[in-house]
């Protein structure tokens, strides 16, 4: 869906109440922030000053635009692209831009924390608080495969081989977890 | 070659059959998911999507169902045969449009349909005839469990399934029923109805889910939110809703049928009437007209058709289906002619019309 305001994607649906009146809004980031910062505003006199409350609404134009420069480690996409598409570049993003996402996320589907089916080769590793290491693991081939084009492209085949072999024991181990099964 | 299969046949979806059939045409779940070891689709070079999709062939060969299902390469297909696809609710359009390796693999009943870097890596759909959102489930988790055995998902502890768009990160699930409401829209309470839906955070769209305008009055009720609950709970928030809409549909067209016989009778009637005996009809035209016909046939105003005949002619008298038919390309003004054309030999022919 896009933005009412603009051509990038909406990532804010808005539902406003205003006596027995329905309104409904579709933004996209920035224009979710402008409008929430003015609603914000006409709700709230000058009294409020507590830096708790607000996430990722009430930042600087300074702290956005550092925000935005964050780079993902494994894919190069940077917050800025994102906030842009709509879209996130890899798997690794969610674990990258966790914190700018979580606001985002909250505000999309009420909640921050996935709750339903997991993958079964999972079920036995419960305490883990960020990608279950085998996921990790291979998401890292995304940033080795970068590696290797850089080395090819500096003639360092040494460094690339080695990368290969690398990858390949990676997805070999995932593999052999799954006829272990 | 598999068109031809295609086009004589119909997907299981269109032939009118389970629960509530009279108002609920389908219902769908569809679930995203993505390689871990892969940058998502729109990130990804063309070399990269090219061995995506190499890998989840090959992979998908190894499960059962994968070897059920006819794989289509849609980078190799003519647009009139992705557009017909699509038409079939076999893809989406956004996958029909887009450029790069992709592909689907399809089921012959037309339920399964997996389709390889659409926005997601993987996208799984599954599709029934009447309300049937149970069995539909049942169905696409046992696909995803086998899948799931054979290729590395992008899975987060505290996010779920990771997936391009944020919109879709958790269970990666959507789950659509399409309802034909004609007895609302004339009743003018259709309006009310979305806005209810809307508070509870569910999605109306129109028939082929472009825009909010739906033609023919038919619309598809989606969960929006992916994150945080169950895909039982997703499931069971639209499942809860439909009965409610069901009913308000059916008093409405009692409704209709006590306030005025005369009127609806005559407004179906006329439609029946056009389509039997247009020279040119605009695709638009034609599904406003089938949706009356559909709620004449449903009210015993209409004899001698059945709801699954104009189920197929939703999906036969669209602009693909029309041209795979004829053998050759149309363009616009053609197609109005061929699409009465088709109409008219259909009810001379098929259902002996009104004798």
């Amino acid at each position: 869906m896009q933005c009412q305001q603009c051509d990038k994607q909406a990532m804010f649906h808005i539902t406003e109440l205003e006596t027995g009146d329905v309104r409904e809004l579709h933004l996209c980031e920035d224009h979710a922030r402008v409008y929430l910062n003015q609603a914000e505003a006409d709700s709230q006199p000058e009294d409020s000053d507590d830096e708790s409350g607000s996430i990722g609404v009430g930042q600087t134009a300074k702290e956005l635009s550092e925000i935005d420069q964050k780079v993902c480690d494994m894919c190069g996409i940077t917050f800025f692209e994102f906030r842009n598409q709509g879209r996130l570049g890899c798997p690794h993003d969610y674990v990258q831009f966790e914190e700018e996402l979580e606001p985002l996320i909250a505000n999309i589907h009420g909640d921050v924390k996935h709750t339903g089916c997991r993958p079964n080769r999972d079920k036995s590793a419960e305490d883990q608080s960020v990608l279950p290491e085998s996921t990790e693991e291979l998401t890292s081939v995304i940033g080795m495969r970068k590696e290797i084009r850089e080395a090819v492209e500096g003639e360092d085949y040494e460094v690339a081989g080695k990368l290969r072999d690398d990858i390949k024991k990676i997805l070999h181990q995932w593999q052999a977890e799954e006829t272990k099964q | 070659m598999k068109f031809e299969v295609l086009k004589s046949s119909v997907g299981e979806w269109l032939k009118g059959t389970g629960p509530e059939s009279d108002i609920v045409m389908s219902s769908r779940v569809r679930l995203a998911r993505n390689l871990a070891h892969y940058p998502f689709v729109g990130r990804a070079s063309e070399s990269e999507r090219s061995e995506v999709e190499e890998f989840l062939r090959s992979r998908l060969s190894k499960t059962s169902v994968g070897s059920r299902l006819e794989y289509m390469n849609l980078g190799g297909l003519e647009d009139l045969d992705r557009q017909f696809l699509v038409e079939r609710q076999l893809i989406s359009r956004e996958h029909a449009d887009a450029t790069g390796a992709r592909g689907v693999a399809i089921d012959s009943a037309e339920q399964v349909s997996l389709m390889i870097n659409e926005e997601d890596h993987l996208r799984i759909q599954c599709l029934h005839s009447g309300l049937d959102l149970q069995a539909v489930w049942d169905q696409i988790r046992s696909v995803d469990e086998e899948i799931e055995a054979v290729v590395p998902y992008a899975f987060h502890e505290r996010w779920g399934y990771l997936t391009a768009c944020p919109t879709n990160v958790g269970t990666g699930i959507r789950v659509s029923v399409m309802l034909h409401l004609p007895a609302l829209v004339i009743t003018r309470q259709i309006d009310k109805v979305f806005r209810s839906l809307h508070k509870i955070s569910l999605a109306v769209r129109g028939l082929y889910g472009e825009g909010s305008q739906a033609f023919g009055d038919f619309y598809q009720i989606s969960n929006q939110i992916t994150l945080g609950r169950s895909e039982s709970e997703l499931i069971n928030q639209v499942a809860d809703v439909v009965p409610v809409l069901i009913d308000y549909e059916r008093r409405a067209r009692e409704f209709l049928l006590e306030e005025t016989e005369r009127n609806v009778h005559d407004q179906v009637s006329r439609a029946f009437g056009i389509l039997r005996t247009a020279q040119t009809i605009s695709a638009e035209e034609t599904m406003q007209l089938l949706s009356r016909v559909r709620m004449g046939v449903l009210l015993g105003l209409v004899d001698d058709l059945h709801v699954s005949d104009v189920n197929k002619l939703l999906v036969r008298t669209q602009p693909a289906h029309l041209q795979k038919m004829k053998g050759i390309d149309l363009d616009t003004k053609d197609r109005n002619i061929e699409r009465a054309r088709f109409l008219r030999s259909y009810f001379e022919s098929g259902s002996s019309g009104e004798n």
